[in-house]
């Protein structure tokens, strides 16, 4: 499988991080690089084997239904880059 | 008594309760050991009230008698680890300025059983890289050198900082993590031991998440006996990591008898690599020598696919990362990007996500991305968890046919130099990790000791395996290996 340029650039798009437009030819062939070495993957026979969840088998475990925390706005808070009125402030998202 | 950051943990703690030493002397020493070794870029943010208000605190208890495990002892903290009110920034620049607002439980665990905070150690941003030249602080430096050559050699990576720091002397002790290397291979390049323990046996709960599933705490000390009175006090249940194991934490440091005899030792054939070093070859053979002559068996073992632990490591490893390091968005903490006129909110995640990570860290993120789409999720995601079940499988196959540890080397080579690697490919930098990744794909504990030095005088290390949860028998076995190999070799001190 190769990757080119505009796959390159909707994978950026998806990891949501900016790449200009001459930077996608370097970043597309690190890509080939990385996904040529996966590639060994395919020489196991993976017939009837189950993908691994967790290390340990082990059922996650539950917990009550209830309020465990909370009233701590200022903390939640205390480390935006833009906090106004109690809220995160980010740009405007609709018109 | 003089000197006194050279001291290891145990040591420490006996001259404390023997009144020999208070804590404030201690950490006093261990602070301006680190103000004089800004040369190695190791402590990143240095907490030196936190270090004297603990030390004064720890000096209190000790003479009422009332001194827990680690009471007064100075260590050093991985930046990863989230410290209250202490920057936490994962090496990255996404984090500038994070402090947060609670403590990890580990970190949290260390400061209840008295030890002291110096402050925060450097590392690979995000912990991924092999070398800490990924990190936002600058790379950290080895206190090693290749004989006269004054050349700046890697501490390795991610756990640079940590490893530097505890070879140069500058705390007693330091906590790592390791993800698939992270801990085991700046221990090998550095002369230190380092423990990776069964995943779930210490608590993720505040340590910035890289992947999740490989992702484990452990120390980095002086010596096999530090290791196991750290990593006692770092383990246990956490009801705030639902990966957590509720299983009773041994004593481990009263397991450390030396005794091994009729103690089965694999010998992975898989391990012998191509182009393998002769020196990495022979200390490997020295090795088992050892363990057979301190009484234990010594076994040809097959662990089949070994070859298949690294690419099934570069699919799990970035798609866990791609998922966890969404939270980096520049709304809810760190650094948000300057934005233009008419920018919306997906330019906001955009740019702060491009100039909040780091080359490397970018690179993964969308190579987890890739791996994780539409159409490709079975291709390489499913498959690599497949290929990852055979791989733990291959390890319960031998374990189940009694071998009690498996010996291999800790690296490749020895340490190389800061910038030697930067031409090379990613891949050529990932195979650093070729003998440390099974075991967390595996979720084994694993330990490096430092066993020979190589042709320049570098530090070579060794790694024995141990079954799931026998952290104890796999430290008694790793304190065997070290009582017959005799590493004593120290950097010379330059910086």
């Amino acid at each position: 499988m190769s990757i080119d340029q505009s796959t390159a650039a909707k994978v950026a798009k998806l990891a949501r991080i900016k790449v200009e437009d001459e930077a996608l030819p370097a970043l597309a062939a690190e890509f080939n690089t990385i996904l040529g070495f996966i590639e060994q993957l395919n020489e196991v026979d993976v017939d009837g084997v189950e993908p691994m969840v967790s290390v340990e088998p082990m059922r996650l475990k539950r917990r009550e239904d209830v309020v465990t925390d909370g009233n701590q706005q200022d903390k939640v808070l205390a480390n935006a880059p833009d906090a106004r009125e109690g809220f995160f402030a980010v740009p405007k998202v609709v018109e | 008594m003089s000197d006194l950051n050279k001291l290891g943990l145990a040591e420490a703690r006996d001259a404390l309760r023997a009144g020999d030493v208070t804590s404030v002397e201690l950490t006093e020493a261990c602070l301006k050991a680190i103000d004089d070794a800004d040369a190695l870029n190791a402590f990143v943010h240095k907490t030196p009230e936190i270090a004297l208000e603990r030390a004064r605190a720890a000096d209190v208890r000790i003479k009422a008698g009332d001194a827990p495990s680690m009471c007064g002892l100075p260590i050093g903290i991985k930046d990863l680890f989230c410290t209250k009110g202490v920057p936490s920034q994962a090496a990255s620049k996404i984090l500038e300025g994070f402090k947060p607002e609670y403590e990890s439980t580990v970190s949290q665990q260390l400061a209840d059983a008295g030890a002291v905070m110096l402050g925060k150690l450097n590392m690979d941003e995000f912990a991924m890289g092999s070398s800490n030249e990924t990190s936002v602080y600058g790379n950290a430096v080895s206190p090693w050198r290749r004989g006269n050559d004054d050349a700046q050699l890697t501490p390795g990576g991610s756990s640079g900082g940590s490893a530097s720091a505890v070879a140069a002397d500058l705390c007693l002790a330091a906590t790592g993590t390791d993800t698939g290397g992270s801990i085991r291979q700046p221990a090998a390049f550095t002369g230190i031991t380092g423990i990776k323990p069964t995943y779930g046996r210490c608590s993720r709960w505040g340590i910035v998440a890289f992947a999740s599933s490989l992702d484990q705490a452990g120390p980095m000390t002086k010596n096999v006996r530090d290791a196991a009175i750290m990593l006692e006090t770092m383990c246990g249940h956490d009801p705030k990591d639902s990966t957590s194991a509720e299983l009773a934490v041994p004593n481990f440091e009263a397991m450390l008898t030396g005794d091994i005899k009729g103690k089965k030792i694999g010998i992975p054939k898989e391990y012998r690599m191509d182009g393998m070093p002769a020196e990495i070859e022979k200390l490997w053979a020295d090795g088992a020598e050892m363990l057979k002559a301190a009484g234990a068996e010594i076994v040809d073992i097959s662990l089949p696919h070994t070859k298949y632990a690294l690419p099934a490591y570069y699919v799990i490893a970035p798609a866990e990362a791609s998922s966890n390091l969404a939270r980096y968005d520049g709304v809810r903490y760190g650094r948000r990007a300057q934005l233009a006129q008419g920018d919306g909110i997906t330019e906001m995640y955009e740019k702060t996500r491009a100039e909040g990570f780091g080359h490397e860290v970018q690179r993964r993120v969308m190579v987890g991305t890739y791996v994780l789409s539409a159409g490709f999720y079975d291709a390489y995601y499913n498959r690599a968890r497949r290929v990852r079940t055979l791989i733990k499988k291959d390890f319960e196959d031998v374990f189940a046919a009694g071998v009690d540890a498996i010996l291999t080397p800790a690296t490749p080579s020895a340490s190389f130099g800061l910038g030697e690697m930067t031409e090379a490919d990613p891949v050529q930098m990932y195979l650093n990790d070729v003998f440390t990744v099974t075991v967390n794909l595996a979720g084994l504990p694993g330990v490096s000791v430092p066993a020979g030095l190589d042709g320049h005088g570098l530090p070579l290390g060794l790694q024995l395996i141990g079954r799931p949860w026998q952290e104890g028998d796999l430290l008694n076995t790793a304190y065997a290996l070290e009582n017959a190999a005799g590493f004593v070799a120290k950097p010379g001190k330059w910086w």
